[in-house]
């Protein structure tokens, strides 16, 4: 699709947008509608209409395999570690009350740090999915 | 769809469906899951299908098999008995429905004060259940190790179908020997 100048002049502008989206839709999720799965699939679809255009080695050029599978890692770790930390805070497993001095921010913090770690396991997993998958065995 | 053989247009109709179905979650007020339906199922399935269809023929096999009366006989049966199963659900929006009734009005007057956020979805999928949520992640998680296993090669050994690596490919193949470490 390397030649076909009409998509990539006309995509190459919605790209950023669709990013910016993404991470509006995850930090407001608290106040609208979306959070971190939906911000997540939103995030790599960005990452995978990159890679329809210019091709999965271009997109893999900058968001690298390894790179990939780290965050998806990093967004699982963040989760349960979060859950561990209101432990070792007093409270029970993902109890979000005791992460902060008053019960409703601990709870905000909590939200949003597992929200954001939803959003970049499923970025990553989904941007991960596609480029493996069509790349096929030759990466 | 079940008639069409054109497997780009099955595609492109199963899309289709998708956004369909965005839109009548957003006119159930299910802003939420329409959101997900229009992301994953709209968009990523949809792109997904679309790179499988290249890698197969875009014409599904046209094969005639004879009627068979027993599969027919069965799946009658049991779509009748989902359908029958449906006529004792409540109908949609009754104020009486058990949902309505046992978890939905503590979450609705009492989330404010326990969670905070304005959007009482965040608050049960990130607070309340956010065990379960915790699970979900677990999946997608282990469900792309299990991808990752399946769609990357091992080292020295080639496929069965004779599509081995290619020499200019001699850059990726460095690469991944650094990945299996």
């Amino acid at each position: 699709m390397r030649q076909n100048y009409l998509l990539r002049v006309a995509l190459k502008p919605l790209i950023p947008f669709i990013m910016v989206f993404g991470l509006y839709v995850q930090f407001h999720g608290d106040y609208g509608p979306g959070g971190g799965f939906q911000a997540g699939v939103i995030f790599a679809a960005a990452i995978i209409l990159y890679a329809l255009v210019w091709g999965p080695r271009d997109a893999l050029a900058v968001f690298s395999r390894r790179s990939l599978e780290r965050l998806a890692a990093i967004g699982v770790l963040l989760y349960g570690s979060v859950g561990v930390l209101a432990m070792l805070r007093g409270g029970n497993f993902l109890d979000y009350d005791t992460l902060a001095h008053d019960p409703l921010h601990g709870q905000h913090y909590g939200i949003l740090a597992i929200e954001l770690g939803v959003g970049l396991t499923v970025a990553a997993v989904m941007a991960l999915l596609f480029l493996l998958f069509v790349m096929r065995g030759r990466l | 769809m079940i008639r069409v053989r054109d497997l780009f247009a099955a595609v492109a109709l199963s899309g289709i469906y998708s956004l369909l179905s965005a839109g009548l979650f957003t006119v159930m007020d299910a802003v939420d899951v329409a959101f997900t339906e229009a992301a994953v199922g709209a968009g990523i399935s949809t792109v997904l299908m679309v790179a499988t269809l290249a890698f197969t023929s875009r014409r599904e096999k046209t094969t005639r098999t004879a009627w068979k009366l027993g599969p027919l006989v069965l799946a009658l049966f049991t779509g009748g008995l989902l359908i029958y199963g449906t006529l004792d659900l409540p109908i949609y929006g009754d104020p009486d429905a058990p949902v309505h009734q046992h978890m939905e009005p503590r979450f609705l007057e009492e989330s404010a004060a326990e969670v905070g956020p304005p959007n009482i979805v965040t608050s049960v999928l990130a607070s309340y259940r956010g065990y379960d949520t915790f699970g979900e992640t677990v999946v997608i998680f282990t469900a792309a190790i299990g991808v990752l296993l399946l769609l990357t090669e091992r080292r020295g050994r080639r496929p069965q179908n004779g599509r081995g690596r290619r020499p200019e490919n001699g850059v990726e193949e460095e690469n991944e020997a650094e990945d299996l470490g």
